[in-house]
Formats: C-alpha cells, structure tokens, sequence
C-alpha cells in the first residue's frame, strides 16, 4: 500500500478493519470491493466503503442497465420541430429538460419507490413523491403536475389491501400537501406484484429557458450550502436497500425507510425558488435524494470538474451522537445542497430565513478532484470524486430467455371455446369489474386534482391536461403513463414498443401532440440471465418505439432486484410521456357529451388473445404473443387522429386496450353528467371468426372516435382519402341500453347501462371498504 | 377595491385566489406575508387553502398565531371583510372570528371532487338571486367536516348564517351528497355582523372556462359586494 491510512475516526467504532463479510452485507462483489482499494490506493475506511457502497449500487450507479439505456434517443431527430428541443439531456442532471416554446421548458421525470413501498407503503410512497418533486425543482422549475404508475397483487387479500391503501394515501398525504395537482397514472392489479407493489412517481415542472439550474460544484473557495431539514439516522443505505431482493427480514428491517415532511418540503421548494430567482446567486445545486450528502456532495464535484470538502459537524443534525458513517450515508428527507458565488452568504441566509429553514454553510469547493470528509476537524473520507460517479463498475451479459416462454408465446386459442350468447354477459362482467379495468376513482378522488387551478381534464381519461398560465402565455399539456406487464412477459421487446405506441396513442386521443418521454424500468434481478434478457429486450422495444414517434427520452430510472421468493415481477418498464395541446379547442376527453354520437372505430376489428385481461380473468392464462404493432400505420393513423380533432370532428376519442373493445366502448359511455346507452352492430364477417377476439382482444392500433351526426360523412371522406381504416361500430342513445349484435339483425345481448357503470364505478370501494372483512 | 391574500407557510392556493380575483373577477389584488403586521387599505382580505404549518397540531391552530392575524382580528372588529376558503376557513374558526370547529372527514379519507351546492339566502348580496339555486364547486380537503353546538346551530340557522350546504343535483340535502359528514349539509358559514365568510368549497378553482364550473366568480363577487352593504358601523 502506497497511500497512507486515513487517521483514525472520532468513533472508534468505526475504526475496524474491512472484512469480507462486511464487504459482502455492503452489497458490494469482492472484485468492487478490489476497485475500490486500487482507486484508494489503500483500505477504505468503513465510512467510505458506506459511500462506495451507496453510490455504486444499482440505484445510483445504473451498473447493470447503463450499456442498455445508450440505446434509447436523448435528442429529438426532426431539428426543424417547434418544440420538443432537449435542452438538458438524460443522466446529465436531476432531470431532463426540454423546449416548449416561447422561451418556456419543462422538466420531468419518472422515478421509482418500490422496495420501501413494499415494506412501509405509506411512508414509502409519500417519500417517493417527495424525491421526485426534489428532483424537479432542483432544475429551476415550479413542479405543475404529478402522476403515478402503480402496480399492486390482486386486491382480494388483506395484506395487498393494506399495501394499496397505504400507497394511496401516502401519495395523497404528500402531493395535496405540497399543492401539486395529482393527474392519476395507471394501475394494475396482478399476482406477479404479490408482495413487490410498483410505485412509481413522476413530477413534471414548468421553467424559462434561462433560468435552468445545474448541479455543477465550481468555483474553488466557493462555499457549499446545506439547506432544509436537519439529518437524522431515518433511511440509513437506502440506495443499497433498494438494490437487493426482498426478503423476509427486509420486511422486518423498516430502518432504510425514510419520513416525509411535505410541509418542510413545501417550504423547501418555496426557499429554493425564491433564492433561484436572485440572479447569479446559485451556482450549482443538487437534492439529497438517494445516498444522501454522499451523492450530491460527489455528484457535485464530479460535474463541475473540481473538489469539494466539508465538514460534518456543521450539517444540521437532530440526533445526537450520529458518527460520519450514518451521517453521510443518511437518507433524511427534504434537504438540498447549493454552492453559491463567495461573498454572498448573507443573501442566501435571508432567503431562508423567511422560510425558518436552515441554511449552513458545511463546506467548500476546492481545487484538485478530491471529495474530502471531515467531523471533528478529523478526515473521515477522501475519495476523487470522479472514482465515485464515473468509475463504478459496469456489467454487461447474455441474457437467455426463460425456458417455455417462446412456447406460450405460440399458443392458439384453437382448443378454447369461444364467447357466446350464454357466457357474454359473465364474461363482460367478469372483465368491467375487475380493478385493472374499474373506474379508479376511489385513488383518484383522495388525491387532490384541482389545486393549481389548472386541470382541464381529470383523472380517469386517457390522459391528464393541465393549462399552464406563463405569465400571459398559456400553454396546455397533456401526459399519461402506460405499460403492459403481461406483454412484457410474453414478448417483452414488443411489451416495450407497446408501452411507448400506447401511451402516444391515449395523447394522440386527448389532442395532444408528443413530445418526450420518460422511463422507469422495473424489473427483477438481472443477474438471473433470463430476467436480464427481458431487460435487454423491453428496452430495445422502448428504443425502437422511441425512435418511431421522435420521442427522446429524457431520463427516467431503473429499479432492479423487484423479486420475492415467489419470483421476479413481470418485466413492466413504465413510460410516461408529454405532450403538448396546440389550442383549447382540441382538449379531448374519452366520455361521450351529447348521446346522439357515433362511434367510429379505427384500425379494424381486433384480431389477437394474446396477454389480454380476458385469457387471465376468464381462462387463467397468460399466454398467446404480444399484440402485432404495426409502426408506421400508428403513426399515420395518429396524424389522421389530430388531423379530425383540429377540424373539430372528434367529440371523444378513446384508445381500445385492456380488456378490448367492448370494455372502451362502454367507458365512452360513462360522461361526467350522463349515462348513455349504445347499440353496437358488429360487420357480419365477425361471425366467420372468433367473437372473444373481436370483442376483448387487445390488438394494437385500435381508436374509437365519437363524432355527431352533421361530421360522420366528413370523418369517413377523410379517412379514405387518407388512406385509414375506419368504420361504424355503435350509435349511441338515449334508451339507456347498451346492446351488440352481429350485422343488422343478429341481436346477441343487451345489457341496461346503468348497471354496468355501477359495477364499473364502485368495485375498488366495495373492496377497499370492507377490508376488515378478511379474505375475500 | 382592493383584495389581499394572506400567505402562510404551507398555504398553497394563494396563486389561485390570486389569479382568481385579479384575472377572474378584474380587482387588483396583492400577497401579504404572514410576518407582516399590518394590511395596509384593503377592502377584502382572502385566507387561502393550503396546508398552513403543515396542518401540524390542527389545522389552523399554528397560522392563527401567526404576526398578521393580531391585524386581521383588529380588521374583523372594525367591520373589514375577510374571506377564509378550506383552510383559510379553519384558520378563521381557530382564531375564533368564525363559530364552530372542521374535523376530520367522515369517510377518514381526503376528498377531491366537485359537488353541488345549495346556495342559502343569508345577506342580500349572498343569495339565489346573486348567485343561483344550485352550484358546482370544487372541494379537496381531509378536514371539512363542520361540526359545532347544538345553540349555536340553531343560532347559525335562525340568523341565516348558513352560505352554502352540499346537496344532490335536485338540491335534496341527502346524507349521500355530505362529501364530509358536516353537521346539516353546512360547506360555508358567515359571521352573526356579516363581514366574514368561511367556506370549504373553492370558488377560486372555478373561474376559468375549463374549470368544472365558472360558479366561482358569482361567489366571490358576492362576497366582494358585501362591502357595499355592511350596515355596522366601523
């Protein structure tokens, strides 16, 4: 050893030597662990194995994705486009950032809290939201909108129960809190998430062009800030904590689970806007997200290309007692750190003393490339900085599809028995009133969707609008978020494109045009190779989708080892994207308004079982291939979609997915005043196949257009002429039936409407509301 | 005219009383800091929604203490005019200048939703001839639940203190159409003199045409020409 040991530390139970075991219950592989001496040039100390630890997991580092998300497109390929320029890439900053026009960018991001969910779902999920929010406003942006994916067991026991309870209302205690309007998500419900629910948090902020912030330390001399809450021993490792499986004992270890303040957060927020908007008074800032003062303080440094050094006796603590290992491996919430020019300390301190919050100076950049540690004047840590961000190891490998996969994937239906007049109606039944199909009003009504003052279009259609008022410029934008789990596992390069064509095609729906995306990927251990094949492959299908629709993506994250002992999750890389409304007029919801519409399907009858609701609630199975996604008809038919929706010929517009046309046709139905009826005439050449793939197939491409009387002919003449499948599929009424038959004169059930949406509407409360009930 | 909106740590529907007032109804209107001590002239002073102090303790209870409240009293007994929403109306009951008290929902969850409204004929500038019969307006709160003595509901009921209460679409006061389990139906009250309204519904989140209604702004317009008719002397 050529480096001399570091002095010993103030704890002196700190001070023993690394042992393997330490280094394996670290999380780290005894050859990281061989890195690391090389890059110290000596035995790390237990406070910088704790910090190597953290910033090399899978969380911070990205070593078993980051070759794979080289892949994606961070930058828009049309350079003529108005808008959607990248301004601040993917894996640059907190967040990505991109143009909107008029000066004004948004940032946003998608990031997941599983594995604390898991184990404390209301904490866990309210910290998640507010992690992401901290990554939003740290670029300089008011955050204007939140949403969420989120994945949970079949909610027929009590333990899923409590998990989605839980998630719901620590999302709900959080973002109302904070003022933010929560604009819903998706939400699944399957056994593969039995006991590693997906919570997923997105956040999207609004900011000009000039004021983006960066997280860059620089400016040797310059001092560094700790700003926000004070550190306590809540969330010790969660980095590592998020890197590993869940097991029996995790359950039982809740200390990685962080609290949330929303308060102190709103204030944080409010602070750091209100010091962003002194000109040149931040030069860099970053939150203290996952790893901590570890990874903003290394984070820091690495970017801006400098050193950094602080000392721990002065970061606001409120517990006593805490040595350097827990104080910089603490996952305290609510706290941020921000190097600012010398000589305007007292500016920053005013700021936030309005606010009651702290802002100590702990520290300062320095020359060289050294991230250096002290408590008591005493070096606890010194580490180049660049080792720490950079240097992390990568692990790249051949993945293997699980065996019997490509198997399920050739299954036909031939040997099952169709759908028919007998079995319609339970069949039908079966499908609106499960949870993944039912309205999910009872989570959307406790989060608060109004604040803000700008929703135009509630949860509960395909996407969420929210007006931006920019200081007389208005802006509308629109998101929704999508991914199908069971395609995934069936085809899990098409389950990725299909995240991506879906999710542009519920925009499409509500008028918008997109414009960007962002990712979170989960999935199971990637060491096990066939999970890592369908990592490999989703993201592939991502990429490939991404590509398609011009569709940089701008950051998202990666959340591994989602495993209990009964297994891997299904492969489920969620995707949210943004999009931009041209003007009021073309916001389009998917409820019918008037009862004297038609619906228009476009992209012809389905024709493809494969992973549908339907095979899993009827026919328990999950087989079949992924849906076909033909690109290039989407993105035509995507055009011809806006094209009717400008003209002012689209009373609604409604995406045909889970559980297939039937069920989309019915939630057309469903308005915000009123219940209509419809009669469906299905062509007679739907006889010469099966009914079950026509009616509940999940077959991509599939729109359904509601246009009045005075537009049908126009609707039909455009299509044509653009060259669009498109045909009459249902005529809506006032009678308050809702009824299908084949060709004219074939009736094959009618069912009164009403009850239907009542079974739609209030099965999730039915559930959540008898959970003392046990079982069911 | 002129409208303040208080702001508190943790209120965070200021900007849109704000927008409200100034873009929806056209009157100038300003932020005042809740470390302020005065209010300077102004002609109707908004407590906003929010989450003041966290909602820490009660909500409410914190923000009452807070420096610019000694000047809202001062203001509330010369006859000024205050507006309290969501949590601005907790704050006002805390602080004592509004009767009763907000518990917790009776569902134990938050709500978000957009219910209709019975608009009762409290004042002559509040009333179905100002406002309407029935209104939609936005409502998020975990803690509207009113709840106050048997005298004083009678003396609230007897006065014609009573501004607002949640009914169905017809207008029955149904236990169903009770978003919160408020004792009555009661969404918004005023005080005995007339000159301070609190109200859990939002009429600043129904202003703008994409709003679930614009029922808003005949609302606060009403309260806004409540300063024409205070008859108590100042």
């Amino acid at each position: 050893m050529a480096t001399a040991p570091l002095p010993p530390n103030p704890d002196s139970l700190l001070n023993t030597s690394i042992t393997s075991e330490l280094v394996s219950t670290h999380g780290l592989l005894p050859e990281e662990y061989e890195k690391i001496k090389k890059i110290l040039d000596r035995e790390p100390t237990l406070t910088e194995l704790g910090i190597f630890s953290v910033m090399w997991s899978e969380h911070c580092s990205y070593k078993n994705s980051r070759p794979l998300l080289k892949l994606f497109p961070v930058e828009k390929a049309d350079k003529n486009a108005d808008v959607g320029k990248v301004l601040v890439k993917a894996g640059e900053e907190n967040a990505g950032v991109i143009d909107i026009g008029d000066g004004w960018a948004i940032a946003f991001k998608i990031e997941s809290h599983n594995h604390p969910s898991a184990v404390e779902p209301f904490e866990g999920a309210a910290t998640g939201v507010g992690g992401i929010i901290r990554d939003i406003f740290t670029m300089g942006a008011r955050p204007v909108l939140l949403t969420n994916s989120l994945r949970f067991g079949e909610l027929n026991s009590k333990e899923v129960k409590r998990l989605f309870r839980g998630v719901v209302s620590g999302i709900s205690h959080y973002g109302n809190c904070m003022g933010i309007p929560n604009l819903g998500g998706d939400i699944y419900f399957d056994e593969c998430y039995e006991g590693n629910p997906l919570v997923n948090a997105l956040c999207l902020g609004v900011l000009k062009h000039d004021d983006i912030k960066r997280g860059a330390a620089s400016g040797v001399g310059n001092p560094v800030y700790y700003v926000g809450a004070a550190t306590g021993r809540d969330g010790l490792g969660g980095a590592s904590f998020a890197s590993k499986e869940l097991t029996e004992e995790s359950q039982a270890d809740k200390s990685p689970v962080q609290k949330g303040d929303p308060f102190m957060e709103k204030l944080l927020l409010e602070a750091c806007l209100e010091m962003m908007a002194v000109p040149g008074l931040v030069v860099g800032i970053q939150d203290m997200g996952a790893a901590g003062l570890t990874c903003s303080t290394c984070e820091t440094a690495s970017r801006g290309n400098a050193g950094i050094e602080i000392e721990l006796d002065l970061v606001p603590q409120r517990e006593s007692g805490m040595n350097s290992y827990e104080i910089m491996l603490s996952e305290s919430q609510e706290r941020m750190l921000v190097i600012i020019p010398k000589g305007r300390e007292s500016e920053i301190e005013e700021v936030f003393e309005k606010w009651d919050l702290h802002a100590v100076k702990v520290g300062e950049v320095t020359d060289g490339d050294r991230m250096v540690v002290k408590q008591h004047g005493v070096v606890v840590a010194d580490i180049p900085a660049l080792s720490l961000t950079d240097d992390g190891p990568v692990y790249t490998r051949e993945g293997i599809e699980a065996e019997g996969i490509e198997e399920l994937r050739e299954w036909t239906p031939s040997e099952l028995p169709d759908v028919d007049a007998s079995s319609l109606d339970s069949t039908f039944r079966k499908l609106i009133a499960h949870p993944t199909i039912a309205s999910k009003e009872w989570v959307w009504k406790q989060y608060d969707h109004m604040v803000m003052a700008g929703t135009s279009v509630e949860p509960g259609s395909d996407a969420g609008v929210v007006h931006l008022n920019l200081e007389g410029t208005e802006k509308i934008l629109a998101i929704s978020n999508d991914c199908n789990g069971r395609f995934c596992f069936l085809n899990p390069y098409r389950g990725g494109l299909i995240s991506v064509a879906e999710c542009v095609r519920n925009l499409v729906c509500s008028g918008a045009r997109p414009l960007s995306i962002t990712d979170n990927l989960n999935f199971g251990n990637p060491f096990k190779l066939d999970v890592y094949y369908t990592l490999a492959e989703s993201i592939k299908g991502l990429a490939e989708g991404c590509r398609a629709f011009d569709l940089p993506i701008v950051g998202g994250n990666v959340s591994l080892y989602n495993e209990t002992p009964e297994g891997a999750i299904d492969p489920t890389p969620v995707v949210s994207i943004v999009g931009i409304i041209e003007s009021e007029e073309h916001i389009t919801r998917q409820t019918c308004r008037r009862g004297d519409e038609t619906l228009i399907l476009l992209g012809g009858i389905p024709n493809e079982l494969g992973g549908s609701q339907y095979l899993k609630l009827v026919h328990d199975l999950k087989t079949g291939d992924a849906p076909v996604v033909d690109l290039e008809k989407e993105k035509h038919q995507n055009e011809f979609v806006l094209g009717e929706i400008s003209a002012g010929r689209v009373v609604a517009a409604h995406d045909v997915s889970d559980g297939g046309l039937l069920v989309a046709v019915a939630e057309m139905l469903f308005g915000e005043e009123e219940t209509y009826g419809a009669k469906i005439v299905l062509p007679s050449s739907v006889s010469e196949g099966r009914l079950d793939e026509a009616l509940f197939g999940e077959s991509q491409g599939r729109i359904l257009l509601a246009v009045e009387p005075e537009h049908i002919d126009e609707v039909f003449a455009a299509a044509s002429e653009a060259s669009v499948e498109a045909m009459p599929l249902a005529s809506l009424s006032q009678d308050g039936e809702f009824s299908i038959t084949i060709g004219k004169t074939n009736p094959l059930m009618t069912w009164k409407v009403s009850e239907i949406r009542s079974l739609w509407g209030t099965v999730i409360a039915d559930i959540m509301d008898h959970e003392n009930e046990g079982e069911i | 005219m002129k409208v303040a909106v208080i702001q508190f740590p943790g209120s965070n529907c200021d900007q849109d009383v704000y927008h409200s007032f100034a873009r929806g109804i056209g009157v100038p209107t300003e932020m005042i800091w809740h470390k302020d001590e005065q209010l300077g002239e102004v002609d109707l002073v908004v407590i906003p929604g929010g989450f003041s102090y966290g909602d820490y303790l009660r909500c409410g209870a914190i923000a009452r203490f807070s420096p610019i409240m000694k000047a809202v009293g001062e203001y509330a007994d010369r006859g000024g005019l205050i507006l309290g929403i969501c949590n601005g109306f907790q704050i006002l009951c805390e602080a004592g200048l509004l009767p009763g008290a907000l518990i917790r929902n009776n569902c134990l969850e938050y709500r978000c939703m957009t219910p209709h409204l019975l608009i009762q004929d409290s004042t002559d500038t509040f009333n179905r001839n100002k406002i309407g019969q029935i209104i939609r307006l936005p409502i998020g709160h975990g803690e509207g639940n009113y709840r106050i003595d048997d005298e004083g509901l009678d003396r609230l009921e007897r006065n014609e203190q009573i501004l607002l209460r949640y009914c169905d679409e017809q207008g029955n006061l149904t236990e169903e159409a009770n978003p919160n389990g408020s004792v009555n139906n009661i969404a918004g009250i005023r005080n005995e003199r007339g000159n301070i309204f609190g109200m859990m519904p939002h009429p600043d989140r129904a202003f703008e045409r994409f709003h679930p209604s614009m029922d808003g702004l005949p609302v606060m317009k009403a309260v806004l020409a409540t300063k024409e008719t205070v008859t108590v002397p100042i």
